[in-house]
């Protein structure tokens, strides 16, 4: 197999408060093959979205990137100066934002927004980087892009938005894209629809996807691996199959069973008892035990990551279903 | 956008007449300009033949109305003292206050804008938190105090600045201008730096704030996000948000910075129109203090007018059309 387009190895990001060090990621992995699209799901405040963020060496203080390796197409990143990641981003990796009304600067024409991205990376003339920006817009299906060019972001819908928003990712055709919950903050029917051109566009340019969500019916149709994050680590990560059909540890269970087309009609929604644990104390071992109806004493022990199956694996004393390998 | 203009000009022109009403009747109130101006031994005949040509011997609301029959003849009628059209006399000294005000803004825009980012950006720097502290004290010590200071420091006992009047002068398109003359620069320097302390304090204050809200926000991130380079990002995605209040500010605060720059003119010795107005209150001088604050009016009105207009251009979301 080829260099992946992406190589996590033990990424861990602190946030240093008064009141302590919150472990945001800790000791994350995973890998993203080449025009691969990885789900990354879990609850607010488990990390995913910081995990993004690492990538794109856009941590802010008092948050830091403590240990890792982020390998971007077999380059480590992760100990890159604050320049050399700047030449990166937007170039080499790339991000999408949850909220379209956010991202885009209110006060500045998109084409102006588009040309500096592309500017920034090539010494094109304002025309050249112009009509790239054009056929970006094109590309993610904004009709009449040459007028829409002009135009402000408050003149669009959210969609739409979120429309440019990826033209401007795809610019310089990233090696990778990560994609925080993009389609959170739209209608059903526009999420769809943005669903699949990015997963169209991601493989006809060969680009890997991080799919960052709390959504597991959006990445069942998306994504071919999942990394289910839990308190700033991976509790199971696999192919959408394995860990969606067949999914080992209590917490991806939960999760599981908590969305509603899953549960027959007239039943109760079943829910993960318990709340998130305060990040600044976190429970000693597996963080999840304490909402855990398997945790015993052996819980107690930081669980090391177990291999079930080939490609499927999870951090559980005590997995739901023992897998015959 | 016309009829926006239009309503604009018809609310200022309510706006003036109000005020002069307000004013023909608060100065008969506060006193008679005959008793200052004649002198005591004057007898009765000089005083009839004095009171008659000023046009004090009819009833106020009949002078009131030749007032307004004169302004519609662009007439402001003659100052009591000077004897002179009380626009012209005013217009003389306006350019002495327009170059002061000027001064004073272009301090607070260039000093100002600059140590806000900076403080902004470097929040817990050294340099920041005093500037922070420093600003506080711009715009909560009265400015005369300030004013009293600087001379006492920098004229009495370093001997650096003159402290009065405006120095050498020369002509440009008819007019006296001190900045054109390095000895009027030199004499403007304290009494700018005095007029633009509360609004430097201000800018400083205000580009901070917006420069800390701004750099949080997602559409900062994404700009950082496409590799732009900070400078960048700061100059042109953070600076055209901050803009926005900034320039509010700034044309409200140089209206004011015009007509009450009563202090820092007496102060200063400096012959402008806040030096004047405060003699033609303490004479009761009518016809100046009515025409002085019409000018004043309109000074605000027009800037109020530009800086809708400079909205359009910094934010597109404002249509001038829905604001009514």
């Amino acid at each position: 197999m080829s260099v992946p387009a992406l190589e996590v190895r033990g990424l861990s990001t602190h946030f240093s408060s008064r009141a302590g060090v919150v472990r945001a990621v800790d000791d994350v992995s995973f890998t993203v093959q080449r025009g691969e699209v990885m789900g990354l799901v879990g609850e607010s405040g488990s990390g995913k979205s910081v995990t993004g963020f690492s990538l794109l060496g856009l941590v802010d203080e008092p948050g830091r990137v403590v240990a890792g390796q982020i390998l971007l197409e077999g380059r480590d990143i992760a100990k890159l100066s604050d320049g050399e990641m700047r030449r990166l981003r937007g170039r080499h990796i790339a991000m999408v934002f949850q909220d379209p009304m956010m991202t885009l600067n209110p006060v500045l024409r998109v084409d102006t927004q588009m040309i500096e991205a592309v500017q920034a990376h090539e010494p094109v003339s304002r025309a050249v980087a112009r009509a790239r920006a054009r056929d970006a817009l094109g590309l993610v299906g904004i009709s009449s892009p040459e007028e829409r060019l002009s135009a402000y972001p408050h003149q669009f819908s959210g969609g739409m938005r979120q429309r440019v928003a990826i033209a401007i990712a795809l610019l310089h055709r990233p090696a990778l894209i990560v994609a925080d919950e993009p389609t959170t903050a739209l209608d059903v029917t526009i999420q769809a629809q943005i669903l699949s051109e990015m997963q169209d566009l991601c493989t006809r340019f060969g680009t890997a996807l991080v799919w960052i969500t709390h959504d597991l019916s959006v990445i069942a149709g998306l994504a071919d691996h999942i990394a289910v994050m839990y308190a700033g680590r991976i509790v199971e990560k696999g192919t959408v199959d394995q860990v969606l059909d067949n999914p080992l540890h209590p917490y991806t269970q939960g999760l599981i069973g908590s969305v509603p087309s899953r549960t027959p009609r007239g039943e109760r929604l079943r829910g993960i008892p318990g709340m998130t644990p305060n990040v600044l104390n976190l429970p000693v071992g597996c963080a999840f035990r304490t909402r855990c109806g398997r945790a015993d004493a052996q819980c107690e022990e930081d669980p090391p990551e177990f291999a079930a199956e080939p490609g499927h694996a999870h951090r559980c004393f005590h997995p739901v279903a023992e897998l015959v390998a | 956008m016309s009829t926006w203009l239009l309503r604009r000009l018809v609310q200022a022109l309510f706006v003036v007449l109000a005020m002069t009403v307000i004013v023909f009747v608060g100065v008969n109130v506060i006193g008679n300009p005959i008793d200052i101006l004649i002198s005591p031994d004057a007898n009765a005949a000089e005083r009839a033949q004095a009171i008659a040509s000023l046009g004090l011997d009819k009833p106020l609301w009949q002078q009131y109305l030749s007032f307004l029959s004169g302004v519609l003849h662009g007439d402001l009628g003659r100052s009591f003292v000077y004897n002179e059209p009380a626009m012209r006399v005013i217009l003389e000294r306006l350019p002495a206050t327009m170059e002061l005000a000027v001064a004073a803004v272009l301090i607070s825009i260039l000093i100002g804008i600059p140590a806000g980012l900076y403080a902004g950006l470097r929040p817990n720097s050294w340099g920041a938190r005093s500037l922070m502290a420093g600003s506080i004290l711009g715009f909560s010590l009265p400015s005369f105090w300030i004013g009293l200071m600087m001379i006492m420091v920098f004229s009495v006992q370093l001997g650096w600045l003159p402290s009065t009047g405006r120095g050498a002068t020369r002509a440009l398109f008819g007019v006296q201008w001190s900045f054109l003359t390095r000895d009027g620069l030199v004499h403007m320097i304290l009494p700018s730096i005095n007029l633009a302390l509360f609004n430097l304090s201000l800018i400083i204050r205000l580009t901070r704030a917006g420069v800390r809200e701004a750099l949080p926000s997602e559409y900062v991130r994404f700009a950082r996000a496409k590799g732009l380079s900070p400078m960048r990002v700061v100059g042109v995605h953070v600076m055209k948000n901050i803009l926005i209040p900034v320039v509010t500010v700034l044309g409200l605060e140089f209206a004011t910075t015009i007509a009450f720059s009563v202090v820092t003119e007496s102060i200063f010795a400096w012959p402008g129109m806040g030096k004047l107005i405060i003699d033609s209150i303490s004479v009761l001088d009518r016809p100046v203090i009515v025409a002085y604050l019409m000018l004043i009016v309109m000074l605000f009105v027009t800037v109020n007018l530009v800086v809708d207009l400079l909205y359009v251009v910094l934010d597109p979301r404002v249509r001038l059309e829905q604001q009514g």
